[in-house]
């Protein structure tokens, strides 16, 4: 536990000691401001929720936390510190967790920043305060997902950028896998169970309740169980990967 | 308490690391020297549990390094080879990071810093982001953090790369002060150093170790005195066996 919380505490203090931080909560204020108030017409539905706001996280995200996951272990490979890093007495799960932890803990940050489109529509009207703390759980559950794919594909290469791609790649296909248009591509051929299993890896779908404020075991369990088998994999692959 | 065994490494096809066995006691200085790829950081990143070894093991303070390695990590400083950093911190920042990572107890872990920070001399540079400092400068945190916690076994990738004569000088002294109550390894491609700190050198190329003795033996070997005729017949020599 110790030895988490020193790991966790290096590497957020890594994300405020470049301006990545900076950017990344600024463009992230920007973006749900954007969405939530023009794309989605916050003032012209006249309801006193936070539905729009909620509604373009997962597609916010799917740019946004790869750009934080990239550098995760792609970075410390390149520089070589993987090498000071595991020579300390850490375990690799420790490791792995304090890092995770940490780029969670950040986008935490960033989400709690979004108050004051939660103070304004306390202010234009009277929302269901609950339903709302459920959909900012929801959304900083479904961004951990997105992270600990972000960090897994991190750790195959040592390059950023092709890290930043994959993730965004394999993230929008756990976003679409609950789309009609993607179902629709394996109804001809494949059987019903297949299908059913895509369409059960949709973040849309796990996300969807939560963000209106009902909160399902099942989907939370969803995403922590997606959370813990990709940061075992990140383990395994760090492990395999650190000699080159 | 340094114990290797049969310690060989693969990449693919090659063989990094061939069947190295040798043991360094308390108050020993050893001189890890051959020429470039000959194996020397491979076999360091199998003594310090980074890399896993082919076959064979390594033993530090009695305890296993594949077996327990989180034990046996603690037992060792280590400064891997082009002393990486990380350069968005500071070494103050750094140093109280690995402190902490090493688990000192907190009424220790400044003066410890302290003083590995004197003896390095870093107390000009404490607040510069360490990817803004010289390279000399960089391998000296790099030092500051493997004597951190005062390990029983340093191991040492070429620890003088870069610094300036008054700095290998220091470095040197250093390594000498620190001698008697550990077990160092370390590695350079400047045979003079073996003379200056070490009580004992290995050479190694291809993998293999081709000599191991003490650095007036190796000199014994050439007719004229000079370490590089020495160590040029010793590595360019076809592996015997
Ligand atoms: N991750 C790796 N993948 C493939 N080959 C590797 C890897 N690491 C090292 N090697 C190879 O193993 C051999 C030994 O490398 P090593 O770094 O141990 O040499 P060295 O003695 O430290 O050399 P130098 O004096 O240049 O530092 C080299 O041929 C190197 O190319
Ligand atoms: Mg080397």
């Amino acid at each position: 536990m110790r030895n988490i919380k020193v790991v966790f505490k290096r590497e957020l203090a890594g994300y405020f000691a470049t301006p990545l931080a900076y950017v990344f909560l600024v463009i992230f204020l920007i973006l749900t401001g954007v969405f939530t108030f023009y794309l989605g017409g916050f003032f012209e539905r006249e309801q006193a929720d936070l539905q729009p706001f909620f509604a373009f996280h997962p597609w916010l995200y799917l740019f946004l936390i790869p750009a934080l996951s990239m550098r995760l272990w792609a970075e410390e490979r390149k520089s070589g510190t993987v090498e000071l890093l595991l020579t300390l007495p850490l375990s690799m799960t420790q490791a792995v967790t304090g890092k995770f932890l940490a780029a969670w803990c950040f986008t935490a940050i960033a989400l709690a920043l979004t108050f004051p489109i939660w103070i304004t529509v306390n202010y234009l009207g009277t929302p269901d305060n609950g339903v709302i703390f459920t959909g900012y759980l929801g959304s900083l559950l479904m961004a951990g997902a997105y992270l600990a794919i972000g960090a897994c594909i991190s750790a195959v290469t040592r390059n950023q950028v092709i890290a930043f791609v994959v993730s965004v790649t394999v993230c929008l296909g756990f976003v679409l896998a609950g789309f009609p248009a993607v179902l629709d591509v394996f109804a001809g051929w494949a059987p019903q169970a297949l299908i059913d299993t895509v369409s059960s890896f949709s973040f849309l779908t796990h996300y969807q309740g939560m963000s209106r404020g009902i909160i399902d075991l099942r989907d939370v369990i969803f995403f922590g169980s997606l959370i813990a088998c990709f940061l075992a994999a990140n383990a395994l692959i760090v492990d395999l990967k650190k000699a080159d | 308490m340094i114990e290797i065994e049969h310690l060989s490494r693969h990449f693919g096809s090659l063989i990094a690391v061939d069947d190295v066995s040798f043991e360094v006691g308390r108050g020993e200085v050893l001189g890890f020297l051959g020429p470039n790829g000959a194996g020397k950081s491979t076999t360091m990143k199998m003594l310090t549990g980074f890399l896993a070894p082919t076959s064979g093991f390594a033993r530090v303070c009695g305890v296993e390094v594949a077996e327990s390695p989180i034990e046996a990590k603690s037992h060792i400083g280590y400064l891997p080879e082009g002393a990486p950093l990380y350069g968005d911190m500071t070494p103050a920042e750094f140093l109280s990071f690995v402190a902490e990572a090493r688990g000192l107890a907190n009424g220790m872990r400044q003066n410890q810093i302290d003083e590995a920070v004197s003896r390095l001399q870093l107390e000009s540079v404490l607040n510069q982001r360490i990817e803004t400092l010289s390279k000399g400068f960089k391998r000296r945190v790099g030092l500051a953090q493997a004597i951190l916690h005062d390990p029983d076994v340093l191991i040492l990738d070429e620890p003088t790369d870069g610094l300036d004569p008054n700095q290998k000088h220091q470095v040197r002294s250093l390594i000498r002060a620190m001698a008697k109550e550990k077990a160092i390894v370390l590695s350079t491609h400047i045979l003079e150093e073996v003379d200056a700190v070490c009580t004992r050198a290995i050479i190694i190329a291809e993998g293999t170790i081709r000599f191991d003795g003490t650095p007036e033996e190796l000199r014994a070997r050439s007719p004229e005195g000079k370490l590089d005729e020495v160590f040029r017949e010793i590595t360019t020599a076809p592996a015997a066996n």
